[in-house]
């Protein structure tokens, strides 16, 4: 099968989103000492640090950084063929009175995200929650926005969005694959 | 993404050694969520598990029951004490009739060997062994191979040593297929009149004299040891068992240093183990408990919705 | 215009007579239910033939002609468990599968182990496709605690005594049952397996079933057995046949015991000759489960030795029928046994002939004339002025075993689906035909 590819991302343009979302939030939470960021397994947990080390680097503080996986909150578990492969959840701070964001590559259904919110509420009670995300390629299917988005990709709904991160993938490059199959796995929801 | 080459958990033997690691490894995420605040995830919400015990169990119906509860499946209890079973219902007609009820997993306690096989075929839900007969006891294998894992890291090269009803006992039969799929050497140990016929074929060591069995061992996984076979003439005298068999502290000298001592309860104390020995630091047995239900939640969602098409 | 002369005739089949060391093509003439002669088609037979009316001639031309099959080892479950089998159905069957004369076990309920019950069972046999002889109980109810009414059973026709299904565990019984069925020329048959050491075992007691973590029965338990029998039969001077063996040391011992002089018989079935207990664990089918059980593959190539150089002398199948309903349960609760009569030809063909252990005149002698002599029964001979029983066989037919095939009314045997290669195309008893595949087809 031919698939076409489309760079949509370079790691220049990655960092310059990440860049702006971190301005963005800085701008956005008053209180800088009460932020909290999670990133959700497997792409947004390196999202989130670089987040973190950049607010580090512009205002000196350290803002406690956890790792959510969200399988287990999935509403579709039963009807795959294939189980994710569950990882650990690692949110090692208080969630009372924190201005948490939320971390993710792709938005796309908003399902990841209700299935991350029900999460976070397991957890505890945080002050806020605010998300953000490296792309938004539109489809959703519930009523989800985000709060930062590093860009907006048009998409058609079958198209693969493909994130690669350095610390998972030894590049950084966002690019769109079209005419895929539908069941391949790579497909973010 | 990955899955279990079968939809249903009957035994170990013949268990490929990736599906028990992605059981182990699942079961950590699972063993996170048990210390959590709220200890309990979304996962098997809508999926209703009937917990089909032919025998008497506390401990593994209630782990069973407590990770079906943490994954917010709906559970339904079925004992013999509350059943048409005693009216002389047939075991397919019995299962038959549950399934009618729109169940999708069952986990069977029962005491002939092969009923969990038996329960494939006659219904579609996903089937998970609770113990059959002196056949297999899968998850407490399993459970046994998670804490000793957390502990070493790895079961590559142990040496495990299982004491005990070697004959009558589907714990046993259940860790010799995990631990030596996993790597471990395994020796069995006790009375030669607990040994099955043709015990060699097991491909472990076998001992009669626990002193030479504990031996440069890492683990010694201690069975009880049931009062009725005494009654039936298998060895004669509870005192001649513990004097020959019984792990005390004496004993544990010949073990190498990081040793670990494991039980499945409930325990004979004094009989089979001293409670020097059970109460020690090395013994692991109330963590092999709480990891009983990490195993359990990390098989239910495994076989969760995994339907008849997929292949075996 | 039908023949006069002869009532049926058998045209150029392969006769084979084990008993009269005949085994050419030739023709049968029958006449008032006996075997007037067996002749090479010559220019008078070949006219007498043609004088013959359609149905007075069977066309045997490429099919093996045989003395009728005797088996001496089946379970007919009239009277108290009619919807397993019942005398009609079970001699039916033994008719599909070749047999003309058969002995059914006492272990019915009530046990056959008093003249009302053997006439009773006679008298459910008279109009049936087989002869039906009766073996009557050693001891009353098979309780194996006083001798039944031994010499009233043999009045009324019992062969041969067995508590089959159980051991005459008392050594004194057995010692005594011996003694008095010596007084009317009956042997004693006996399931050799002591009760103490099979212990509740459900299946043979080996690798297999101490993986699989069920009860094993020994093979020691059916050793121990036949060995403390043969030495009661040498003591006794009286006639001892062993049912069903089933292990190496049994076979061993009997050889023993033969080279000694003790006059001692024995049967094997086909499921001891063929299946070993590797099978159990692949589906935990209950209809693996028989008693005794099967064995290792070294007891199994020990059965067919003996069978080879007649320590065992003769095929009995132990027919024993179960419902559906009653093997549809756990191993361990299921009842054992399997039916055997309409299976027996084609697996002893699939698995002994066609691998070359036995011929097709040693086999049909081993299920036919001996077992015959074992019991003082007429029959396993085409000797001229003998009795009409014969059984014509499609000796290379394969087919494949179905669940809804059989005439018995049970179906419990784990031989569903084998491929076989030989089959019985029709029965003759006493110069009738009584079973015909071709009209089962039509």
């Amino acid at each position: 099968m031919t698939v076409a590819t489309k760079a949509v991302l370079d790691q220049k343009k990655i960092a310059r989103a990440i860049t702006r979302i971190t301005h963005e939030i800085l701008e956005q939470v008053d209180d800088h000492k009460s932020l909290g960021i999670i990133g959700i397994l497997t792409r947004g947990a390196p999202i989130a640090r670089r987040i973190a080390a950049q607010i580090k680097e512009l205002e000196k503080i350290d803002v406690p950084v956890g790792l959510m996986d969200i399988s287990l909150y999935r509403d579709d578990v039963h009807s795959k063929l294939d189980q994710p492969v569950v990882q650990t959840t690692d949110i090692l701070f208080e969630l009372a009175n924190r201005n948490v964001i939320l971390v993710d590559d792709v938005l796309f259904t908003g399902r990841t995200i209700r299935a991350a919110l029900s999460q976070i509420v397991d957890f505890g009670r945080p002050k806020t929650i605010q998300l953000a995300v490296l792309v938004d390629r539109g489809h959703r299917e519930l009523p989800i926005k985000a709060d930062y988005v590093g860009v907006n990709i048009p998409t058609s709904k079958n198209d693969m969005v493909v994130v690669k991160l350095i610390e998972n993938d030894g590049e950084d490059i966002v690019f769109v694959e079209t005419e895929k199959l539908k069941q391949d796995k790579k497909g973010k929801n | 993404m990955s899955k279990l080459s079968s939809r249903h958990l009957l035994g170990l033997e013949n268990v490929p050694r990736q599906d028990m690691e992605l059981i182990l490894d699942t079961s950590v995420t699972f063993r996170e969520v048990i210390d959590r605040t709220i200890k309990r995830v979304p996962t098997l919400r809508g999926i209703t598990v009937v917990n089909l015990f032919y025998e008497a169990s506390t401990r593994t119906r209630i782990s069973f029951e407590l990770a079906e509860k943490r994954l917010s499946a709906d559970i339904v209890n079925f004992s013999t004490s509350t059943s048409s079973v005693k009216k002389g219902e047939s075991l397919r007609d019995t299962v038959q009739n549950i399934e009618a009820m729109k169940i999708d997993m069952v986990v069977v306690r029962h005491g002939s060997s092969g009923a969990p096989y038996f329960l494939t075929q006659c219904m579609d839900a996903n089937i998970i062994n609770g113990g059959d007969g002196a056949h297999e006891h899968p998850t407490q294998a399993l459970l046994d191979m998670f804490t000793v894992r957390e502990k070493y890291g790895s079961l590559d090269g142990l040496r495990v040593v299982l004491v005990g009803d070697i004959k009558h006992s589907r714990v046993i039969r259940s860790n010799i297929w995990g631990f030596k799929a996993m790597g471990a050497s395994v020796a069995l140990c006790g009375p030669s009149t607990l040994l099955p016929y043709e015990v060699e074929k097991f491909g472990c060591d076998v001992y009669t004299d626990i002193d030479e069995a504990l031996d440069g061992a890492d683990v010694v996984n201690v069975m009880r040891i049931q009062l009725e076979r005494q009654k039936s003439g298998l060895f004669p005298s509870q005192r001649e068992y513990t004097n020959l068999f019984g792990i005390t502290k004496d004993r544990l000298k010949r073990l190498n240093k990081n040793y670990t001592i494991m039980h499945p309860g409930p325990m004979n104390r004094g009989v089979e183990i001293s409670s020097e020995v059970a109460d020690s630091k090395n013994s692991v047995i109330l963590e092999q408990v709480t990891n009983g239900q990490a195993v359990r939640m990390a098989v239910l969602y495994l076989l969760s919705g995994r339907k008849e098409e997929e292949g075996s | 215009m039908a023949s006069k002369k002869y009532d049926l005739v058998i045209s150029n089949g392969r006769v084979i007579d084990p008993a009269l060391g005949f085994g050419k093509i030739a023709d049968i003439f029958i006449k008032d239910s006996k075997i007037v002669k067996i002749e090479k088609e010559t220019a008078v037979t070949k006219k007498e033939k043609s004088s013959l009316a359609k149905d007075q001639l069977i066309d045997a031309t490429d099919k093996l002609v045989v003395p009728g099959l005797v088996d001496i080892h089946v379970h007919l479950r009239e009277p108290g468990k009619e919807s397993a089998e019942t005398v009609l159905s079970g001699c039916q069957a033994a008719a599909a599968g070749g047999f003309t004369t058969i002995c059914c076990m006492p272990n019915t309920q009530p046990r056959i182990d008093s003249q009302e019950t053997v006439k009773f069972v006679q008298d459910r046999a008279k109009d049936a496709p087989a002869r039906l002889y009766v073996v009557g109980a050693i001891t009353k109810n098979i309780e194996g605690k006083e001798l039944a009414e031994i010499g009233d059973l043999v009045k009324m026709g019992a062969v041969a005594i067995t508590d089959d299904g159980h051991y005459v565990q008392n050594p004194e019984i057995m010692r005594r049952a011996l003694e008095y069925a010596s007084m009317f020329d009956i042997p004693v048959m006996q399931h050799a397996e002591d009760q103490y050491l099979v212990d509740g075992g459900v299946m043979n007691e080996s690798y297999q079933s101490a993986r699989l973590g069920m009860k094993g029965a020994p093979a020691v338990a059916e050793e121990v057995a036949v060995l403390r029998d043969l030495a009661l039969c040498r003591l006794t001077k009286s006639r001892l046949h062993i049912q069903h063996v089933s292990s190496k040391g049994a076979v061993e011992a009997i050889r023993r015991g033969k080279a000694e002089g003790i006059n001692v018989t024995a049967e094997v079935t086909p499921h001891h000759l063929i299946l070993t207990d590797e099978e159990i664990g692949k589906e935990f089918n209950t209809n693996l489960r028989v008693n005794p059980p099967i064995r290792t593959e070294v007891d199994r190539e020990a059965v067919i030795e003996g069978l080879l150089d007649g320590t065992i002398d003769c095929i009995a199948s132990d027919h024993a029928p179960h419902t559906e309903e009653d093997k549809d349960a756990e191993f361990d609760k299921a009842p054992p046994g399997m039916i055997g009569l309409e299976l027996t030809l084609g697996l002893i063909k699939t698995f002994l002939i066609d691998k070359g252990f036995l011929s097709w005149a040693e086999a049909i002698r081993k299920m036919s004339y001996v077992p015959a002599r074992i019991l003082n029964l007429p029959g396993g001979t085409l000797a001229d002025g003998s009795q009409a029983d014969i059984s014509i066989i499609d000796p290379d037919k394969t087919w494949t075993v179905k669940k809804n095939q059989f005439f018995s009314k049970s179906n419990n045997t784990p031989f569903i689906g084998q491929k076989l290669s030989g089959l019985v195309s029709a029965t003759i008893l006493a110069g009738n035909i009584v079973f015909d595949r071709n009209k089962e087809l039509n």
